[in-house]
């Protein structure tokens, strides 16, 4: 039997539709968006929105900074069984039609060699770990294939 | 201007691995504090401690753990906490005490006793608080966000890794003469190079390490310092405590993702340098009028974001600051001549304090081999998880 899949956290993002988006949240007074969500209070200053809806993000974004963890990350990072750590990448990503920067993991295979700042990459599926016979899932980020001019 | 108070006596426990309680530190500090100013404790009206989460209880009541580990005496005791900013969040404190006429004489202390490695989260499943997110669904440890930063200065302004181990080599030059440090040997580039990479483009000697230690001032009034005879006191003109502008749209520790920007706005004023122009304002003077600079290099990359935040060059020019040597002991403005957090390491409540104890020697003329001549005026800079900056100008 394959372990249960589960969102390491819950209504972040979601493949409803068969299209995997982030799932942010806009306050209905301002405009403001938020990720991770806010669902209670709109946190703009001059804004005392309570009514924030669901919004999926930007699918697609630029690179605005990368690097990677060549050190195992203290709990509760759900980095498996004790044994060789495996460097992973994390990429912050610039979504121009919110104005703001969401971070995440790189993509299996995506190491800093791959990456440049202003990269255009999307967001994917992906495995966070196992944990508790559990598997984890979460975002990635991953370089946009050249498309054919 | 709010108004000055006095440094009547500032003291440090060495920083390093001791293996001992932050109160044993911390007592030690303060010991040497109220030795400097000549005062005894029971002189002492208020203690203001700066917290220590790592350390339980005791750690969240500093100022009470202090308190009694000196001796109950009846005074008033405070405890703050706002991470990295701790300290100057308790001086900030003690000198609206003074200011206000709640207190003449004010203790402040800051000790952390630091585990080994990265920094963690508090424990549990706590999906509420950010800090413990970053680590659960990205393993983003302090490192990986400076390390953010440092490839974008690296892909915005031509920074190279050769600039940031630059900084390095000149904070241990300066900390290798001073007696506080947890690090007392030079390091050249060469060696900075050699170390492994902890999350790239940094190496482990462009980060900081966590460290035991312990800081501790004795503040009072400008009256207070007249009837201890002192002539001509260090003063404290400014302490900034400004929080960020909303939308914040610079990523920061320990966020996961930036505010967004409402189409058709301008963007906000980004808060690392708010931090510097709040207390220059407070202080009426400009980063012209300064002798040094003690900035909080948690890596060395972001010693170079602290001089275009301070002001000291244009955005992008700080390694160019750094390459003329304008940066090192001997140059136009010092930066970092105790030898920063590159030579201590990281003992989070005490740093912003230790910062203050740098500048009063500097100021007196008390700082020996890294004596930065003349010295008249100097500030401090850093910054706390979760939206806390800080800032403190101290002039002679």
């Amino acid at each position: 039997m394959s372990p249960t899949r589960v969102p390491v956290v819950d209504g972040w993002f979601s493949s409803e539709g068969g299209e995997f988006r982030l799932l942010g949240t806009c306050c209905r007074g301002c405009g403001a968006v938020y990720f991770p969500r806010e669902d209670v209070f709109c946190r703009a200053p001059g804004c005392a929105g309570t009514e924030l809806t669901e919004m999926p993000l930007s699918r697609r974004g630029r690179v605005w900074s990368y690097t990677d963890g060549r050190y195992r990350p203290p709990a509760p990072f759900p980095s498996g069984p004790e044994g060789e750590w495996r460097p992973y990448t994390l990429i912050a990503v610039e979504l121009a039609a919110e104005r703001m920067v969401v971070l995440g993991q790189g993509a299996p295979g995506v190491t800093v060699a791959d990456l440049a700042v202003g990269m255009e990459v999307e967001v994917v599926p992906g495995v966070l770990g196992e944990e508790g016979g559990r598997t984890l899932t979460t975002w990635h980020w991953r370089p946009v294939a050249e498309e054919a001019s | 201007m709010t108004g000055e108070v006095a440094v009547l006596g500032a003291g440090m426990h060495p920083w390093g691995k001791w293996g001992r309680s932050f109160v044993e530190y911390g007592t030690k500090a303060a010991r040497a504090a109220l030795a400097d100013a000549g005062l005894q404790w029971s002189a002492i009206q208020s203690v203001v401690g700066a917290n220590t989460v790592r350390c339980g209880y005791p750690g969240q009541v500093s100022g009470a753990t202090f308190a009694r580990a000196l001796g109950w005496q009846g005074a008033r005791v405070t405890s703050v906490y706002a991470a990295c900013a701790s300290g100057a969040r308790a001086i900030d404190t003690a000198r609206a005490q003074i200011l206000s006429g709640m207190a003449d004489t004010v203790l402040v202390v800051g000790s952390d006793a630091a585990p080994k490695g990265f920094f963690a989260p508090a424990g549990g499943e706590r999906p509420d608080d950010p800090d413990w997110l970053r680590f659960r669904v990205l393993g983003a440890t302090n490192p990986a966000y400076f390390a953010l930063w440092a490839r974008r200065r690296m892909a915005m302004y031509g920074d190279t890794a050769e600039d940031f181990a630059r900084v390095k080599v000149k904070n241990a030059a300066a900390g290798a003469a001073n007696p506080y440090a947890r690090y007392r040997s030079p390091v050249t580039a060469e060696e900075v190079a050699a170390s492994p990479v902890v999350a790239d483009p940094l190496r482990l000697l462009d980060i900081c390490a966590t460290s035991d230690g312990a800081a501790a001032l004795v503040l009072g009034s400008m009256e207070t310092a007249r009837r201890l005879g002192m002539r001509r006191p260090v003063r404290i003109r400014a302490v900034s405590s400004v929080s960020p502008s909303h939308p914040r749209t610079a990523l920061d520790l320990p966020d996961i993702a930036t505010d967004s920007a409402p189409p058709g706005s301008p963007a906000s004023d980004p808060f690392r340098p708010s931090i510097a122009r709040a207390a220059y304002e407070e202080a009426g003077l400009g980063p012209e009028d300064l002798s040094l600079a003690e900035v909080y290099d948690l890596s060395t990359a972001l010693e170079l974001e602290w001089y275009e935040d301070l002001g000291l060059c244009g955005p992008g020019e700080g390694a160019k600051l750094l390459r003329e040597g304008a940066t090192a002991l001997g140059g136009r403005i010092p930066v970092n001549p105790s030898g920063g957090l590159a030579s201590f390491g990281e003992a989070v409540p005490a740093q912003a304090i230790a910062q203050v104890c740098e500048l009063t020697q500097q100021l007196r003329g008390q700082a020996g081999e890294r004596q930065v001549a003349g010295a008249s005026a100097g500030i401090t800079v850093n910054q706390g998880l979760f939206g806390h900056g800080s800032s403190v100008v101290a002039v002679r």
